[in-house]
């Protein structure tokens, strides 16, 4: 079943003329709007009337998520403060957050793009779906909660955590449909395997994936654990939420909402436009969003697009499942975490080298991180007992920091690796690629 | 508190290195001691799962700390005090009273064999050495002068 059929089949040209209009009108509303944009444009010699084509975005300068701290809080708005209704932010893991804000028209907008992303997974109003995604400034409960609202299935915000109970309210309630992220669903299979849950008997029909990388080998584990296909789910706080791209019943792509989002790919080294098929870059632009318009946002997540016609139907580019980062950014227990974070963690304690080495690993489905340090000279203490504790303090610091625990490793001075140019930081061991 | 002036010189100098929990770290440190013609009269390791400590007690302390930092090795300086016992049951024991009865809290301690008298000297790690050493005085107990320790 398709959600929208006119949007969602719509033709090539038929959908390029009315990207084109939106663009233009978007571009013209930041202009007037937005003085970031304003500035931004008059400093580059851009008008909104310089975009006569759809190919003119490529005049248009980037976003950057950095871009979008400067304005921190609200100086991306278009519209008066008292038109926004809700208000999101990124994790804020690397200083301010990002804040997004939703007017009522807005928030329609994202329940449409996930009522079509739900649908696309055989989502109905027949279903019960547990929404594991946490509800909060983090976009991912609310999100998912919209949509579902919107295509009239029977909603259990349980958010994340209390695993035990999650296995009990799925049976208890019969949930068709769950929604998490693929390291907390492998969790939660080992759990509903130890209270006696059965794949054969479950009345589940379908999986939402969000938040986190993964591979085609956790899908297929995940679907055999608990008996249904599992479909992915893209979507970022700065752009609206989950619901950017979702994954149809084929199960090889997101389906980019292309009438809301124009993507594009570029080249993260010369930051040109690639050709469809090319893997590189993907960057959003807001084509219908009222209360923050974003253009050009580089997502800083590897991908590429597909335009070819699917067999489910749908005529919206597809993009590949994201394949790695172009920055240094790791998604951990799925928080974001920039090792310069650590770094600065590091640097605010006495004696410590800035010299470390992050390791992530994923023992029984769940994330760890450890974090190898130096050990110096000022540090070092004859006592095991302090040892003990300046580890614990280094954790808790790093933990401030980062927002979820690690464990600390303290090694012997100057063996760390140290290489020419950028030093080997981060080892993942999680074969997320 | 009067402070003995001779008890400055019952502090022994020990070292103390830090060792990665690693295949071939302790051998790698006492390797280079070996080089540099260093020999140990006394050795205890304390160890967690990632990393250990390892106490050594040399005739040229200074000599040993120099040699190891230029392998890269992190090595602290500390005083310890070492104590004769008597061969007999009882002999720690009745060390270990004096310093409960005093309220001093060990750090640490270890053991090792004096060979030429054929005694066991045991050596402790506290916050205040002069008030430990003051006590052992007090207790009747037998100092080992360092030049002893370093000369075993």
């Amino acid at each position: 079943m398709v959600w929208n059929e006119k949007a969602e089949c719509m033709s090539r040209d038929d959908l390029n003329e009315l990207q084109l209009k939106k663009l233009q009108d978007v571009v013209k509303k930041a202009y007037e709007n937005v003085p970031y944009y304003n500035k931004k444009f008059q400093n580059m010699g851009i008008f909104p009337e310089d975009i006569q084509s759809l190919e003119d975005i490529q005049k248009l300068p980037f976003t950057t998520k950095d871009d979008l701290r400067q304005v921190y809080p609200f100086g991306m708005f278009a519209v008066p403060k008292k038109d926004i209704i809700e208000v999101h932010t990124s994790s804020g893991t690397t200083g301010k957050p990002v804040v997004s804000g939703y007017t009522r028209e807005d928030l329609d907008l994202w329940a449409e793009v996930m009522a079509r992303g739900l649908t696309m997974m055989g989502v109905d109003d027949e279903d019960i779906i547990q929404n594991t995604h946490g509800y909060g400034l983090f976009t991912g409960g609310f999100g998912v909660h919209y949509g579902a609202q919107k295509i009239g299935s029977t909603v259990i915000p349980i958010s994340t955590g209390q695993t035990r109970r999650q296995i009990e309210i799925m049976t208890d309630f019969g949930t068709t449909v769950m929604i998490f992220t693929p390291s907390y669903g492998l969790y939660l299979s080992e759990v509903a395997e130890e209270e006696g849950f059965d794949p054969e008997n479950s009345q589940l029909k379908a999986i939402g994936f969000g938040a986190e990388m993964w591979t085609n080998e956790m899908r297929k584990e995940i679907e055999k654990r608990f008996g249904a296909p599992a479909f992915n789910i893209y979507g970022l706080t700065e752009i609206m939420g989950p619901g950017v791209a979702i994954e149809c019943k084929e199960q090889n792509g997101l389906h980019v909402f292309e009438d809301h989002f124009y993507p594009e790919i570029i080249d993260t080294n010369t930051s040109q436009n690639l050709d469809a098929g090319n893997a590189g870059e993907l960057v959003l632009t807001n084509l219908s969003r009222i209360g923050m318009p974003i253009i050009r946002f580089i997502t800083k997540d590897i991908t590429s697009l597909r335009y070819e016609k699917c067999d489910c139907g749908r005529s919206l580019v597809k993009m590949d499942r994201i394949t790695g980062r172009s920055d240094d950014m790791l998604k951990v227990k799925g928080v974001a975490v920039f090792p310069s974070q650590i770094e600065k963690a590091l640097l605010k304690i006495d004696g410590i080298e800035p010299h470390y080495q992050i390791i992530v690993t994923r023992p029984h489905n769940l994330d760890e991180m450890e974090v190898k340090v130096e050990t110096s000279e000022s540090l070092f203490s004859d006592e095991i007992k302090e040892m003990v504790a300046i580890r614990k303090k280094i954790a808790n610091f790093i933990e401030n920091e980062i927002g979820i625990r690690v464990n600390i490793t303290l090694v012997e001075p100057k063996s760390l690796p140290r290489s020419e140019g950028k030093a080997v930081r981060v080892i993942d061991k999680r074969n997320m690629y | 508190m009067e402070i003995r002036l001779g008890d400055k010189k019952m502090k022994i100098k020990q070292l103390s290195i830090f060792l990665e929990n690693k295949k071939g770290r302790l051998w790698t440190a006492l390797n280079t001691l070996a080089d540099g013609g260093i020999n140990i009269r006394a050795l205890s390791i304390a160890d967690t799962s990632d990393f250990g400590i390892l106490r050594l007690i040399v005739p040229e302390p200074e000599k040993a700390k120099k040699l190891l930092e230029e392998n890269n090795f992190i090595v602290k300086m500390k005083e310890v005090v070492a104590v004769e016992l008597s061969d007999q049951p009882g002999g720690l024991a009745s060390v270990l009273k004096m310093l409960n009865d005093s309220d001093i809290n060990l750090e640490y301690l270890y053991a090792f064999v004096h060979e030429k008298k054929d005694k066991a000297i045991l050596l402790l790690s506290t916050d205040d050495l002069d008030v430990l050493i003051e006590v052992l005085n007090d207790g009747g107990a037998t100092l080992v002068p360092p030049e002893e320790v370093y000369d075993l």
